[in-house]
C-alpha cells in the first residue's frame, strides 16, 4: 500500500489547481479519499475522534444488501427456468441472474455518480458517499426485465430533482432510490405493468413456451386484480395461487421464489440485511420494528373488515409480500428522509407500513403501496418531527411557568 | 445519605495512558502565563506592563465591563511580554517566575457580608474562575445567582482523580463551599459527587448529588439538568473542584493561591501520573517525559486546546494529554474505512468496539478518521447527550443563526464541553463545539 499511496502521490501535481488535469480534480479527489482516509488532523474541539466516517456507515449498508443482490440474481434464473417448466441448477440461475443485474448496476452507478461527479465539480466539493447506496438500491427495486436507458434516466431524474436540487447528500426530502422507481412507475405506466417480472417472459409467451399458470404478474399484480370484483370464480383461482402450495403461498414468499423486482422478493434476505443493519446500528430498529408493526395491524384491520378476497389474506403473508420488506429495511431507514427525533421514527415506520398495506389493498393502480407509503412519509418526516420538538418546547416553557409561579 | 441519579447516555472513551494514582509535585515552573482566552466572555485590559515586577495575586489583567473581574498572577516574578494576536487581542500575558515565595497579602477572611466577600475575593482576582450559566462566561459578580454548581470528579477521559486533587486539602474544599453557600442565592450550592466514591461525602453547607454513569456524567452542565435544570432568566454559577478549593485557601491564608494538580496522561506520555503545579505553567518546565512529535494539549482529550511543549497550562485544564498525530493517511483495507477495525474505538457498533473486552484501551491518535460532510446519519448525538433537548436541532439553529429557536431549544442549558462527545462521535465530523460557542455568543450579543 505504501506503493499505491506513492503512486497516488505522484500523479497528484497534474489534478491540482495548474495541472493539465484539474477539471478532474473531483474524480482524482474521491478516489484518494476512497483508498486512503486522509491525513487530516482535528484543529477544533475533540482531539480524537470516533473511527466512524460516511464511508463505513454506506457500506455497512451495501453489506447488509448483499443478501437480497445475492438472492435476487438466484431467483431471477430460478423463474425463468421455473416459466420454461425447465429444471435447472444454482450455476445455471445465477448466471442468467447476473445478465440481467449486472448490467443494471453497472448503469445504475455508471449515470448516477456521473451526474454526482458533475455537480461536486461544479460546486467544488468532494464527492459524498450517499450515492452508494442509492446506487445499489436501484437495480434491486427495479423490474427484472425493464430497458436499461429507462434505467438511467429514473437514475438521471432521481440524482437531480430528488437530490442534488436540495443540495446534495444529506440535504434531500425524498428517498433517492424511491423516486428513481416512482419516476418509471409515473412516466412509463404501460412498460412498468406489463410482463416484465420474469425475464424473457414476453418472449416465452410469443413463443407458447410458457407453462400453464404463469402471466408473468407478481403477487401484488394477482391480488390487484381481485379488488372490486365480487367473490367470484376468478378470485376465487387467484386466492388459491395464494393457499398452501400454491405459486404464491407462505412459503414461498417468505423465502423469495416469486416474480417480483429484482432484489425485493426474499423477506429472508431483507430480515438478514435488517439483522445487519440493526446490529451493527447503521439502521434504526426503531422504524424497522414500527414499520412491521403498522404493517400488522392493517393487515388485522383488513381482516377484521373482509370485504373482499384481498383483505382476507392473513397480515403475515401481507409483509412478507412485494416491497414490504424490502422497503421497511433499506428505504424506510434511509436516515436524511426519514424522521430525525427517536419518537418521530416510531410514528414514522408505524404510519409507513401502515399505509403501505393501505394503499395496496385499496388501490389496485398502485399495487406496489410500499413505495408510495414511504414517499409520503418522507415529506411527513419533518412534520412529525415539528410535532416532537414542539412537544420538548411547551415541556420547557412549562416548566419555566412552575418555576415563575 | 445523598441520593444517587443514573446517567445512561453518554460513552467513556476508553484511551491508553491513564495516569496512577501518584501525585508528584512538579519543578517550579520558570515561566508562567495567563491567557484572557481561556476565559470565555473576558474583554482584556492590561494592568501591567512588560518589565513590572508582580507578586502572586496581584492582576495581570481586568475586564473591560466587570472591572473588578481579574486575573491574577499565579506566581511572583517579572511581567516579560505580552503577546498579541488578530487585532491586538491580548492572547497571553507571560510572567518569568523568580522562584521567591513573594505573595501579595490580602488578609484573611474573617467573615462579613456578601457584598465584603465579593469584593474581598475580586480584589484578588477570585471571579474569573467563575463561569455563569447561561452562556457558560464570565460570570458578574454583581449578580446573585440562584444556585451554584461544582462537580465533585472529572468523567472525562484519562482524567485526575478526586481523591488525589483534594488529598489534604478538605479543610480548604469546606471552607470554599461554606463561601459559595453565602454567595449563592435560595438554591444554595450544590456538589456532584461520584457514585461509589466516598472522598467528597462528607462536605457540610450544600447539597450533594451522585451521579452514575459514562461521561459526561461529570460535566457540571449535565448535573444542573439532572436536579434542577436553567429557566430562562435565571443565573447559575459554576465553579470548578479545584477552584473552590484555591478559594478556601484564600480565604484561610489570606494568599492568592493557583494551585493546580493535573493529570499527565495520553498513549505519548511516559510515566502517566498526577503533578501539583500552578496554573499558567509552561508545560516544557513540568519535567514532562513526552515522546517525539506527539500532540501535546491542555485539557481533556475532548475539549482542551493543543497548546504544544512551549504552551501553557489553561486557566481550567486539569489535565495534560500527550496523543500521537494522526497526519499518515490510512489504507482503507489495514486501517480504513473496510478494515476489521479491531483496535479502533467506536460509539457506534460499525466497528468492533463493542465486542471487545470492557477492560480493552485504544491508542487513539489525532486523525479526524473521516471528512467533513452534511449530516446525515440521525440518533448519534442523542445517544451520547444526556439532556432533554435536541442536539442536532439546536446545532442546526445556530448554523443558520435563528436566535429565536436556540432559545426554545433549550441552549442556556448548555456549554460547549456538553456538545464534546457529539462532537466525537458525529459521522459527518461537524465541528459542533465550535458552532455551540458561536451560538452562546450570538445570543449574548442579541440579548445584550
Amino acid at each position: 500500500m505504501k506503493a499505491i499511496h506513492n503512486l497516488i502521490q505522484s500523479v497528484k501535481p497534474h489534478f491540482e489547481e495548474g495541472g493539465k488535469l484539474s477539471r478532474f480534480w473531483v474524480v482524482f479527489d474521491s478516489l484518494e479519499t476512497f483508498a486512503f482516509t486522509p491525513g487530516h488532523v482535528t484543529s477544533s474541539g475533540a482531539h480524537v475522534r470516533d473511527s466512524i466516517d460516511l464511508k463505513r456507515t454506506m457500506f455497512l449498508v451495501i453489506v447488509a444488501m448483499v443478501p437480497c443482490l445475492l438472492f435476487g440474481m438466484w431467483n431471477i434464473g430460478h423463474q425463468y427456468h421455473l416459466s420454461l417448466g425447465e429444471s435447472s441448477d444454482l450455476l445455471a440461475n445465477v448466471l442468467v441472474g447476473a445478465w440481467k443485474v449486472i448490467p443494471l448496476i453497472v448503469v445504475s452507478y455508471g449515470v448516477g455518480l456521473g451526474i454526482e461527479f458533475l455537480f461536486a465539480g461544479m460546486r467544488g466539493h468532494s464527492i459524498n458517499e450517499g450515492y452508494l447506496v442509492s446506487g445499489m438500491l436501484i437495480p434491486l427495486i427495479m423490474p427484472v426485465d425493464v430497458p436499461l436507458w429507462m434505467v438511467a434516466l429514473a437514475v438521471a431524474f432521481a440524482v437531480v430533482v430528488a437530490k442534488e436540487v436540495f443540495g446534495g447528500t444529506g440535504m434531500n426530502i425524498l428517498n433517492v432510490a424511491l423516486t428513481a422507481r416512482a419516476f418509471l412507475f409515473f412516466a412509463y405506466p404501460k412498460q412498468l405493468s406489463g410482463e416484465i417480472w420474469i425475464h424473457d417472459v414476453a418472449t416465452s409467451k410469443a413463443g407458447g413456451m410458457l407453462v400453464d399458470g404463469y402471466t408473468g404478474a407478481t403477487a401484488l399484480g394477482h391480488l390487484a386484480g381481485t379488488v372490486g370484483a365480487a367473490a367470484s370464480e376468478a378470485s376465487t383461482a387467484t386466492m388459491s395461487l395464494f393457499a398452501q402450495g400454491g405459486m404464491f403461498s407462505l412459503s414461498n414468499c417468505f423465502l423469495g421464489l416469486i416474480p417480483g423486482s429484482v432484489g425485493e422478493t426474499s423477506a429472508l434476505a431483507c430480515l438478514i440485511g435488517a439483522a445487519i443493519l440493526i446490529w451493527t446500528g447503521i439502521g434504526s430498529w426503531r422504524v424497522i420494528a414500527s414499520f412491521l408493526a403498522g404493517g400488522l395491524v392493517m393487515g388485522v384491520l383488513f381482516n377484521l373488515i373482509g370485504a373482499n378476497a384481498y383483505m382476507t389474506i392473513n397480515p403475515v403473508h401481507q409483509v412478507v409480500m412485494g416491497g414490504f420488506m424490502f422497503g421497511m429495511v433499506f428505504m424506510a431507514t434511509d436516515p436524511v428522509s426519514a424522521a430525525q427525533t427517536n419518537t418521530g421514527k416510531l410514528w414514522y415506520g408505524f404510519f409507513g407500513g401502515l399505509f403501505s398495506i393501505m394503499i395496496r389493498v385499496f388501490n389496485p393502480a398502485y399495487p406496489e403501496g410500499v413505495m408510495m407509503a414511504i414517499l409520503f412519509m418522507n415529506v411527513m418526516a419533518p412534520l412529525i418531527d415539528h410535532y416532537v420538538i414542539e412537544a420538548n418546547i411547551k415541556s420547557r416553557e412549562k416548566r419555566l411557568t412552575v418555576a415563575a409561579a | 445519605m445523598s441520593k444517587t441519579l443514573r446517567i445512561k447516555k453518554g460513552v467513556d472513551i476508553r484511551l491508553a495512558g491513564a495516569p496512577s494514582t501518584e501525585c508528584a509535585a512538579a519543578p517550579a515552573p520558570k515561566v508562567v502565563a495567563i491567557q484572557p482566552p481561556d476565559y470565555p466572555g473576558l474583554t482584556p485590559k492590561l494592568a501591567v506592563k512588560a518589565g513590572d515586577a508582580v507578586s502572586a495575586g496581584d492582576a495581570l489583567v481586568f475586564d473591560k465591563t466587570f472591572t473588578n473581574v481579574k486575573v491574577a498572577s499565579p506566581v511572583a516574578g517579572t511581567v516579560k511580554d505580552v503577546v498579541r494576536g488578530a487585532k491586538r487581542r491580548i492572547m497571553a500575558v507571560v510572567v518569568e517566575a523568580s522562584g521567591e515565595e513573594k505573595h501579595r497579602d490580602f488578609g484573611v477572611w474573617n467573615g462579613g457580608d456578601r457584598d465584603a466577600l465579593v469584593a474581598h475575593l475580586a480584589q484578588a482576582g477570585l471571579f474569573a474562575a467563575f463561569r455563569q450559566r447561561p452562556f457558560d462566561m464570565l460570570a458578574n459578580p454583581s449578580d446573585t445567582p440562584r444556585a451554584i454548581y461544582v462537580s465533585g470528579f472529572d468523567s472525562s477521559p484519562m482524567a485526575a482523580s478526586t481523591s488525589v486533587v483534594v488529598e489534604g486539602q478538605m479543610a480548604h474544599l469546606q471552607r470554599g463551599v461554606d463561601a459559595l453557600a453565602e454567595l449563592a442565592g435560595a438554591g444554595g450550592v450544590h456538589v456532584g459527587l461520584q457514585a461509589g466514591d466516598n472522598t467528597l461525602a462528607g462536605l457540610k453547607n450544600c447539597k450533594t448529588t451522585a451521579f452514575q454513569g459514562p461521561h459526561p456524567a461529570g460535566n457540571v452542565g449535565v448535573q444542573i439538568h439532572h436536579t434542577d435544570p436553567i429557566n430562562k432568566g435565571e443565573v447559575l454559577w459554576t465553579l470548578g473542584l479545584q477552584d473552590v478549593i484555591n478559594l478556601g485557601a484564600f480565604l484561610n491564608t489570606g494568599k492568592y493561591s493557583a494551585r493546580r494538580v493535573v493529570a499527565a496522561c495520553g498513549s505519548e506520555m511516559n510515566n502517566p501520573r498526577h503533578l501539583e503545579t500552578v496554573v499558567g505553567a509552561k508545560l516544557d518546565d513540568l519535567g514532562l517525559n513526552v515522546n517525539e512529535g506527539a500532540r501535546v494539549i491542555s485539557g481533556s482529550v475532548l475539549t482542551g486546546t493543543n497548546a504544544g511543549t512551549d504552551g501553557h497550562l489553561g486557566a481550567f485544564a486539569t489535565q495534560v494529554v500527550a496523543l500521537p498525530e494522526g497526519h499518515d493517511p490510512k489504507f482503507m483495507l489495514t486501517e480504513g474505512w473496510l478494515s476489521p477495525g479491531l483496535n479502533k474505538f467506536s460509539a457506534s457498533r460499525a466497528y468492533p468496539t463493542w465486542l471487545m473486552p470492557k477492560g480493552k484501551t485504544y491508542t487513539l491518535d489525532t486523525n479526524q478518521n473521516g471528512e467533513d460532510r452534511a449530516f446525515v446519519v440521525s440518533g448519534q448525538y442523542e445517544a451520547v447527550f444526556p439532556f432533554d433537548i435536541f442536539p442536532v436541532h439546536l446545532v442546526k439553529s445556530i448554523m443558520v443563526n435563528d436566535i429565536d429557536a436556540m432559545e426554545k431549544l433549550g441552549i442556556y442549558e448548555v456549554a460547549p464541553e456538553d456538545f464534546a462527545l457529539c462532537e466525537f462521535v458525529c459521522t459527518s465530523k461537524i465541528p459542533v463545539q465550535l458552532l455551540v460557542r458561536e451560538g452562546l455568543d450570538a445570543l449574548k450579543v442579541e440579548l445584550g
